[in-house]
């Protein structure tokens, strides 16, 4: 299985990045950063819940709690 | 006393926060009318100072035109001053419906409604069409006052990549099966200054079955061959389904905006639109002074041809100076710096030069994205723009960025 991380971080550049920030790594702030505006995070949400069938409640999705890649790993392993 | 010092301190301490972060916004008295050149109290308690104003959205120069304001004049002295009521009580005078449908007739749709401005208008109009069925499809650059409109509305909502189609494409794929689909965008934009490509998003609509949102605040009066908007200039008259704008910015500067589009959709922002029931409609002052507007528009598009004749030099002559320019053809012209503080200090130089323009930076643009926004109008001569390219040069000169790239910038100031 590929590693969730790798993943992750695949779907966010295709999704979030063009050629002025596609040097996006496991710990690059990407909503403090201004990568991906809370408005956009919703798209993220529902492709972790899609991909990894889980439910992650509104209040669990902050923005502090999807700043990295390396942090919505753990989120997402909270509720798998 | 319910505010005591505990309260207190909590408001002190977060407006030290923004205060720390650079964040903190002042007002600048102008002690003239809103026109080319203004008077300007900057400092605070200093004496007013004469300078040529590049960052106004008075692009087509009708905020102070006289016959504008001598409609005006005439609205005050027949309809009064205001309503005291909201429209479906006792608020709505026959101007209010004679300026809906003149708007309809300028943007070529089938009914329109005012609001008190387009800000109420977009936090307004998702939530009267839309349920949690429904889907909204926004561009990333968005203005935020759509943004709001889309926290208040229960329906869906998902993004695509600024002007980026194919991403369009595949959200409305993804997103087939929704009851209805709404494709939001800005007609233009207003920190880049580019325009939506509205001829491919309607081809895109049509094909998936969606309905096209552009909020022309940015466009109307001034963009398209006789200044209809976006619309006209991408060749789609008659198939956006929901416009908003507003007549606060180039059709005479004051206040107030609109919903205009589809029958049935404005129907429904009549019945369920909450700034629309809840509060007044535009003044009669102010609606006396956007039908004049709309007639001078009308009868002659020499304001906009001047505004797309001075909008050609001002670009020109700052791309040949060697700043870095956003690409476009539209008046709002951004000056990229990149860094914050070079675009703060630049904003003051001009200043000191006679010329009033601002800096932006995060988070009202993108981190290293800062710039000064200049925005051009059919009120200004030659001899005001040439007054400001010269300024722009000097400070250019004093910072040494003339001719440099964005990562040679960069790598002189940071980003």
């Amino acid at each position: 299985m590929e590693n969730m991380k790798e993943i992750i971080l695949e779907y966010v550049i295709e999704e979030y990045c063009d050629e002025e920030n596609d040097d996006v790594t496991f710990d690059t702030p990407l909503i403090s950063g201004g990568i991906v505006d809370s408005f956009s995070m919703v798209s993220l949400k529902r492709f972790l819940e899609n991909k990894y069938k889980i439910s992650i409640p509104d209040a669990d999705a902050s923005p502090e709690a999807f700043d990295t890649v390396n942090k919505i790993e753990v989120l997402v392993k909270r509720f798998q | 006393m319910a505010y005591s010092d505990k309260i207190k301190e909590i408001y002190q301490n977060q407006l030290k926060g923004i205060q720390d972060a650079g964040l903190f916004k002042q007002e600048r008295f102008i002690h003239s009318s809103q026109d080319a050149e203004i008077e300007v109290e900057f400092p605070t308690g200093s004496t007013p100072k004469k300078v040529i104003n590049v960052c106004a959205n008075n692009y087509l120069g009708l905020s102070s035109h006289p016959e504008v304001i001598k409609a005006a004049h005439e609205g005050l002295d027949t309809r009064g001053y205001g309503m005291s009521s909201v429209r479906f009580i006792c608020g709505t005078q026959d101007i209010h419906r004679e300026l809906e449908n003149k708007v309809s007739e300028f943007l070529g749709t089938e009914d329109t409604i005012l609001f008190p401005s387009c800000m109420d208008a977009n936090a307004g109009v998702f939530e009267a069409i839309l349920t949690s069925e429904d889907i909204m499809i926004s561009d990333r650059l968005v203005h935020a006052s759509i943004i709001d409109g889309m926290r208040l509305c229960a329906a869906q909502h998902d993004t695509f990549k600024h002007s980026d189609m194919a991403h369009l494409e595949k959200k409305l794929q993804l997103h087939a099966n929704k009851r209805l689909k709404v494709v939001i965008n800005d007609g233009v934009y207003s920190m880049d200054g580019d325009t939506a490509k509205l001829d491919e998003m309607a081809a895109l609509c049509e094909k998936y079955d969606a309905l096209l949102f552009v909020d022309e605040s940015h466009s109307s009066g001034f963009i398209g061959k006789t200044g209809r908007g976006t619309h006209e200039k991408c060749g789609v008259m008659g198939k956006i389904d929901i416009i908003t704008t507003t007549f606060g910015k180039a059709l005479g500067g004051a206040s107030g905006g609109c919903v205009s589009g589809r029958k049935e959709i404005v129907e429904m922002c009549r019945q369920k639109a909450r700034p629309y029931l809840f509060s007044n409609t535009i003044a009669p002052v102010v609606v006396s002074g956007v039908l004049r507007v709309l007639d001078i528009l009308s009868q002659s598009t020499e304001r906009r041809d001047k505004l797309e004749a001075n909008t050609k030099f001002w670009r020109k002559g700052l791309s040949e100076a060697g700043f870095v320019l956003k690409d476009g053809d539209t008046p709002i012209v951004p000056v990229m710096l990149f860094n914050a503080k070079l675009a703060q200090d630049f904003s003051k130089d001009l200043f000191d030069l006679g010329i009033y323009a601002i800096g932006f930076f995060f988070p009202v643009v993108p981190q290293g994205a800062a710039r000064i926004r200049t925005q051009i109008s059919a009120g200004h001569e030659m001899h005001h723009l040439e007054k400001a390219l010269d300024a722009f040069i000097q400070v250019g000169k004093k910072y040494n960025i003339l001719g440099k790239t964005k990562q040679e910038i960069i790598e002189m100031y940071g980003n």
